[in-house]
């Protein structure tokens, strides 16, 4: 069979191939590039400190993303506040603590699905879940609660990988030394598997940051033109939560507004916060791989 | 998974340090609260499945309580704004199946490209900067690929095709094809990386060439992990949301030709979503009977992936 052909022929079909890999890679990356320069192109007219400083508006000249960016920052803040701490917890509990019997494989197998659930459905359980049958408001705390749940099992995941390439002698040397199995994991097993942890936090909230469909559902799609209260206020307690339950917009629901407007002088705008979305998103992930990178290098078991 | 549960050792251990019986009562009831936090943490997880569930279904049984499910699964109309509102699912399945199509058709075949050239051809370098770079596009938020679908490939395809509309599964198709090429490569060049070596010498020893290793052995012997990629990748595709609500167009339409504008599941949702929902409506419960059809069709796929997975797996 390997012979049926002449060998000429088989070094230049593998030669093929090796051209056509290397294509094929260079045009996805090509595309991704073409993606980032056509956004930059469009929106570049748009990016002037007005429009950062601005809020929406009926005239696109004078658009801007001031909500979205302040709506997109206090999201996430709750957004961390759900998903990193139950994340975490979850994780350790999994690798450190649960024996193998059927409540952890349940767990287990629940966690694999709930990371293939489409985002689309979270907004519907938003909707149906904690808008009416908790009676939330479609606010912050929704908005936040929604996305903190959905990145969940990626906080999940990344704990756990993390805290398995931390060798089982770590553990042992603890033990000998009388301590208690939180105390290893507190004292031992966080502190070296924090800068995995770190990375799989940071990717998380970079795809939390980037969600639109779910945040649709519980109709964050409105015109908001105004900031949430200030969590800081003059008289004491000094801390208000207020502001958890405003309306909010976030940049990729404002971009989506601008795009599917028919008007094409507010795709220029769109183009604009497309651009503020990829910096944020893509610095993250640089971030992330920067991290990994480094946390690769330092540590050698 | 943890090696040992607290129980006997631990207690001869206590003895040891020299700790008192009252710190010995404090500790192990330290211990104890600690673990039961961190399981509730991660039973946690299982209440949010049900919250899903039990939302989709709820929302889904008021609304078979006024449609009957034989019209929800035969009829050929989607017409819930009309007088005569007729919600039959199909035109929706079809649109959603479309784009579908049209993803795996450019993810499938380049994305398994890259992982063979990724895997066999590559150098430990190139694969080094080439995966993490790949992987970039799965970071891009989706209401980008939408307005990147919507204003740059349909007017490139447009001057190529002058009738096509523009709104039209095609572009949107290719977008999500090219969003979830990462997911074929990553997760079949594992598949194929984890085929040990000694397979790849014998063929190499027999005098073949490195397409026909990589081909011929590399390939077939990680096919399972393979299928398991490209399942879960259709499962990605058919959840695409903000693609196809950006550049697929939101009218519900019965075809199966991807130059045509038509509404897929997931841009149902979000056309009724955009409008003022009142709650009870019929329109409010549909979305919810939608979503239940696209939940079970995702969860069907991430279920046959994972049994692919563990039942064809070559154990080495």
């Amino acid at each position: 069979m390997l012979a049926g052909v002449r060998p000429g022929r088989r070094r230049l079909m593998d030669a093929a191939f090796l051209l056509l890999g290397a294509a094929l890679i260079v045009l996805s990356l090509g595309t991704l590039a073409a993606l980032l320069l056509d956004l930059v192109r469009d929106g570049l007219p748009r990016l002037t400190s007005g429009f950062l400083t601005s809020f929406p508006s009926r005239k696109p000249d004078q658009a801007g993303v001031k909500s979205a960016i302040v709506g997109t920052c206090a999201v996430m803040f709750v957004t961390a506040v759900t998903a990193l701490p139950l994340g975490v917890a979850s994780g350790i509990y999994l690798e450190e603590y649960a024996r193998k019997n059927w409540r952890t494989a349940i767990i287990e197998i629940n966690i694999a699905n709930l990371a293939g659930v489409p985002s689309i459905i979270w907004g519907l359980m938003a909707l149906g879940l904690l808008v009416y049958a908790l009676g939330l408001k479609r606010c912050i705390l929704t908005a936040g609660l929604t996305l903190g749940l959905l990145v969940l099992p990626i906080v999940i995941v990344a704990t756990r990988e993390a805290i398995r390439a931390i060798p089982q002698g770590i553990r042992e040397g603890a033990y000998a030394l009388g301590a208690s199995r939180w105390q290893t994991v507190r004292h031992h097993v966080l502190p070296y598997s924090m800068s995995g942890i770190l990375t799989g936090a940071i990717i998380a909230m970079s795809r939390a940051i980037g969600e639109t469909a779910p945040l649709i559902t519980i109709g964050a799609l409105t015109y908001i033109a105004f900031l949430p209260p200030s969590p800081v206020t003059s008289s004491p307690p000094f801390v208000s939560l207020t502001w958890l339950e405003s309306p909010f917009t976030v940049l990729p629901i404002q971009m989506f507004n601008w795009v599917s407007r028919p008007d094409a002088r507010f795709h220029a705008n769109a183009a604009a916060a497309g651009v503020v979305l990829m910096f944020i998103t893509l610095s993250m992930n640089a971030l992330a791989i920067l991290l990994r990178y480094r946390s690769r290098r330092a540590i050698r078991w | 998974m943890a090696s040992e549960p607290i129980g006997a050792e631990d207690l001869r251990l206590e003895f040891r340090l020299g700790l008192s019986p009252a710190r010995r009562v404090l500790r192990r009831v330290k211990e104890r609260s600690i673990e039961a936090g961190l399981f509730l943490a991660a039973a946690s997880s299982v209440l949010v499945t049900l919250g899903i569930v039990g939302a989709l279904v709820y929302e889904s049984s008021t609304f078979f309580a006024h449609v009957s499910i034989l019209e929800f699964l035969t009829s050929t109309q989607w017409t819930p704004q009309f007088a005569d509102a007729r919600f039959g699912i199909l035109p929706l399945v079809s649109g959603t199946l479309v784009t579908t199509a049209v993803a795996l058709f450019v993810a499938v075949p380049v994305g398994t490209i890259c992982a063979v050239w990724l895997s066999e051809y590559a150098t430990h370098r190139v694969r080094e900067i080439v995966k993490p770079a790949l992987e970039l596009l799965t970071a891009v938020p989706t209401v980008v690929f939408g307005y990147f679908a919507l204003l740059f490939v349909t007017p490139l395809l447009q001057r190529v095709f002058p009738e096509l509309p523009g709104f039209n599964m095609l572009s949107a198709g290719l977008v999500i094809g090219l969003m979830v090429v990462p997911y074929v490569t990553s997760l079949s060049e594992e598949a194929m990386r984890s085929v040990p070596l000694a397979l790849r010498e014998g063929a190499y020893a027999l005098g073949a060439t490195r397409i026909q290793v990589a081909w011929r052995v590399v390939f077939p012997a990680a096919l399972s992990g393979i299928s398991a990629s490209y399942i879960l990748t259709v499962s990605r595709a058919l959840g695409e949301t903000m693609i196809v609500a950006i550049a697929a167009g939101m009218q519900a339409k019965l075809t199966l030709n991807p130059a045509e504008p038509a509404a897929t599941i997931t841009a149902y949702i979000v056309q009724v979503s955009l409008g003022d929902l009142v709650h009870g409506s019929i329109g409010y419960q549909s979305i919810f009977a939608a979503g239940l059809v696209l939940l079970l069709m995702t969860l069907g796929l991430n279920i046959l992936g994972y049994l692919i997975q563990r039942r064809y797996r070559e154990a080495y």
